[in-house]
């Protein structure tokens, strides 16, 4: 019995000023701005819920890239799933995918005109729910990094009803730091990677974008001495000119990764071009299922009409919203004219705002603005 | 309100609550010589000869109805005691009970509620005088609702409005145990460990609180629903200080804590049912933690936090590596997804 964290090894208050102390040197010693990205909501959790940025030295920005993939889901892949709702199949779902906004409709406005959306904590759950049912339609809306993709993946393996279908919104991991690289207007000199995405895919598959892009990425843990440690690595190789990958989460991440997850991954799954919602067509951005999967493909499976929810209905307020921007790394939460105000958890008008691994809703959740160095 | 319909998030005892009882029930309220409806505080003053009569209600609605630690009886009876309590009136002189039942409730269940709602009344030394049943048809209502009003006379009355720059904030004891162990229970989340509500009267740990701290304790809040974090949005708004938090000396039990990590759920928006957060001018706020720390109910308290200039009405949140603003909770917290 204590206080909040003196039992948890990787939230010691003492070590962790030291680590700001070094990273406060290190940056003072550089001379200038120097910008990091992460792409992970849950990276972006632990700076906000523990004041890390307040922690973190003037000249140093840590920005948080397109790493929510409920966010990057494109519209069309929203109107795929509430056509598929309204059209009587009965949609399974992780909670964050409910109120993504489709053109019109998501599937929380789908399921309040009495359509069959149910919320689910794993594709397990969605596979019981079509044995119970045999004579319901149930479609899995598939979404996450490969982290999730694993597990749509197993359960297909280990097989499946045949009531049973997939819409996949999986997305890629590499891609989320080709996206930003790409884009001439980023000043981004090192990446921080998923470190629970790495433990799937290994620290080993950022070497190439490493040498290609003459990037550092440096694969960090969440809790606090593990951002901390993982900024200060990636500082240093950034000063060193380094463009190596290192591992700063080596408890959980190997180089060559999860080999029997990587393997029923790569069985069941491809990687295809997709668009990454407000920000580009990303050439290596989703999973779809193989052809061989076809017939648990919902796409394969089943006429989707989405002209019947895809109306020419404008959202006013939706183009206010700059959540492509913020994903992209050039714009801040606060920088949103309606974050906070018209946007907020319980009334998103972007996809940022909708799901816990967005950037805008983990600002408002954690107090808005994250940066309280002035405060007495 | 969106959509003009009420939703669960307005009672859920933040903001969207907050605006819903602004636009809709103070419309109510009238002048009283004392503390009325306006103010919106744990209840209400009237001023009688030189003292005051303090008065409160409270209607109770729990999933599950028993769970780890006590049931709507223990809830109903202590959530009375303690909302009597927090405006310094510590000497219940008598409790109501209303209940509305829903047809086919067990009759044992009921029974057992009672015996739970008579324990409490003697803890906190508050008869319960008089009462009223109903009963509605099936589905017209989920299982039971408890109702419970009570009456105190008391010399002086804490509002939750007394913070000044410079005072301290004190907590009770452990925060979260009661929504934690409750919301455990309701989502059958299989969590292991001796998660139990803390739910009791706390009239006799605040009757010493106040006779340590005397006029220097200047403002009191049981951390109901919303926790601790909607009770400091209050106090600072009302006040028009700022309030700075020490997270790593708000006390946790272990297993809330475990319970937070795996749900997301952070313990400070969590309810509480028998806690008491207590501003105190600086200089008496170690009489009053020794005080509250030599009450069975009060071996955990701790000094918290401090009210300060900057940014009014806001909370700030050291966590130990840095300070980042507080969010008011709005809404039901629920289990995350993934």
């Amino acid at each position: 019995m204590g206080s909040l964290f003196d039992e948890l090894k990787f939230r010691d208050p003492e070590r962790a000023r030291a680590l700001s102390e070094a990273l406060r040197r290190e940056v003072e010693a550089a001379g200038r701005t120097i910008s990091l990205m992460h792409v992970c909501g849950s990276h972006e959790q632990a700076i906000a819920r523990f004041g890390l940025r307040a922690a973190f030295p003037r000249g140093l920005d840590v920005i948080m890239g397109p790493g929510c993939p409920v966010c990057v889901t494109d519209t069309p892949e929203v109107d795929e799933a509430v056509a598929l709702a309204a059209q009587g199949a009965r949609l399974c779902t992780y909670g964050d995918m409910l109120r993504l906004p489709g053109t019109v409709k998501s599937l929380a406005d789908v399921q309040s005109d009495g359509a069959d959306v149910e919320v689910v904590y794993s594709v397990t759950q969605a596979v019981e729910i079509a044995r119970a049912r045999p004579g319901e339609q149930v479609v899995f809306f598939a979404s996450g990094f490969e982290t999730t993709a694993v597990a749509t993946a197993a359960v297909l393996l280990a097989g499946v009803p045949e009531n049973f279908s997939v819409l996949s919104s999986h997305k890629y991991v590499p891609a989320a730091m080709d996206v930003v690289s790409e884009m001439k207007e980023t000043n981004i000199e090192g990446f921080i990677a998923a470190g629970h995405a790495a433990t799937i895919t290994g620290w080993g598959i950022f070497e190439p974008f490493a040498a290609r892009t003459r990037t550092p990425v440096v694969v960090a843990g969440f809790e606090p001495l593990d951002v901390l440690a993982a900024v200060l690595e990636l500082v240093r190789l950034v000063r060193a000119r380094r463009p190596e990958v290192m591992n700063c989460y080596p408890r959980c991440v190997s180089r060559e990764g999860n080999g029997p997850a990587l393997e029923k991954l790569w069985k069941v799954f491809d990687v295809v071009a997709g668009n990454w919602r407000g920000i580009a067509r990303v050439p290596r951005g989703n999973l779809e299922l193989r052809p061989e999967w076809d017939h648990v493909n919902a796409r394969r499976r089943f006429r989707i009409d989405t002209t019947a929810v895809g109306g020419a209905s404008r959202n006013l307020l939706a183009e206010h919203c700059i959540c492509g921007s913020i994903m992209s790394g050039l714009a801040r939460p606060s920088d949103c004219p309606i974050f906070g105000k018209e946007c907020r958890p319980d009334s998103p008008v972007g996809a940022c705002m909708v799901s816990s691994e967005g950037s805008c809703k983990i600002w408002h959740v954690y107090g808005g603005p994250p940066d309280l160095k002035e405060v007495a | 309100m969106s959509g003009g319909k009420v939703g669960m998030k307005h009672g859920a005892g933040g903001r969207a609550m907050r605006a819903l009882i602004e636009e809709v029930f103070l419309g109510l309220a009238s002048p009283v010589d004392g503390i009325g409806l306006a103010a919106l505080d744990d209840g209400a003053a009237i001023r009688v000869g030189d003292r005051w009569l303090v008065i409160t209600t409270d209607s109770h609605v729990v999933h599950p109805i028993f769970f780890p630690g006590g049931d709507i009886g223990r809830l109903a009876v202590s959530g009375t005691v303690n909302d009597l309590a927090m405006m310094g009136a510590t000497e219940p002189l008598a409790l109501t009970c209303a209940v509305i039942l829903e047809e086919g409730f067990s009759r044992d269940d009921l029974v057992r509620i009672r015996d739970s709602m008579l324990e409490a009344s003697r803890e906190a030394g508050a008869p319960i005088v008089t009462g009223d049943t109903k009963v509605m048809g099936h589905g017209e209502v989920d299982g039971i609702v408890l109702n419970t009003a009570g009456v105190a006379l008391c010399d002086r009355v804490v509002t939750d409005a007394g913070l000044r720059v410079g005072d301290r904030i004190l907590v009770t004891g452990s925060v979260g145990d009661h929504g934690m162990a409750v919301m455990v229970k309701r989502h059958a989340l299989g969590i292991q460990g001796d998660l139990r509500s803390d739910v009791a009267p706390l009239n006799g740990l605040i009757r010493a609180a106040l006779a340590a701290g005397g006029e220097d304790v200047v403002a009191m809040k049981d951390p109901t629903r919303g926790g601790v974090a909607s009770v400091l949005h209050e106090m600072a708004g009302k006040a028009g200080v700022g309030v700075l938090l020490d997270e790593t000396a708000v006390p946790v039990n272990p297993e809330v804590r475990a319970a937070s990590e795996v749900l997301g759920i952070d313990p400070l928006v969590v309810a509480n049912e028998g806690k008491a957060v207590i501003g105190v001018r600086p200089g008496a706020a170690d009489r009053v933690l020794a005080a509250l720390r030599g009450h069975p109910l009060g071996r955990r308290a701790a000094i918290v936090g401090t009210a300060i200039a900057d940014r009014p009405g806001q909370v700030i949140l050291d966590t130990g590596f840095g300070r980042r603003l507080l969010a008011e909770p709005d809404g039901e917290p629920l289990p995350r997804i993934c």
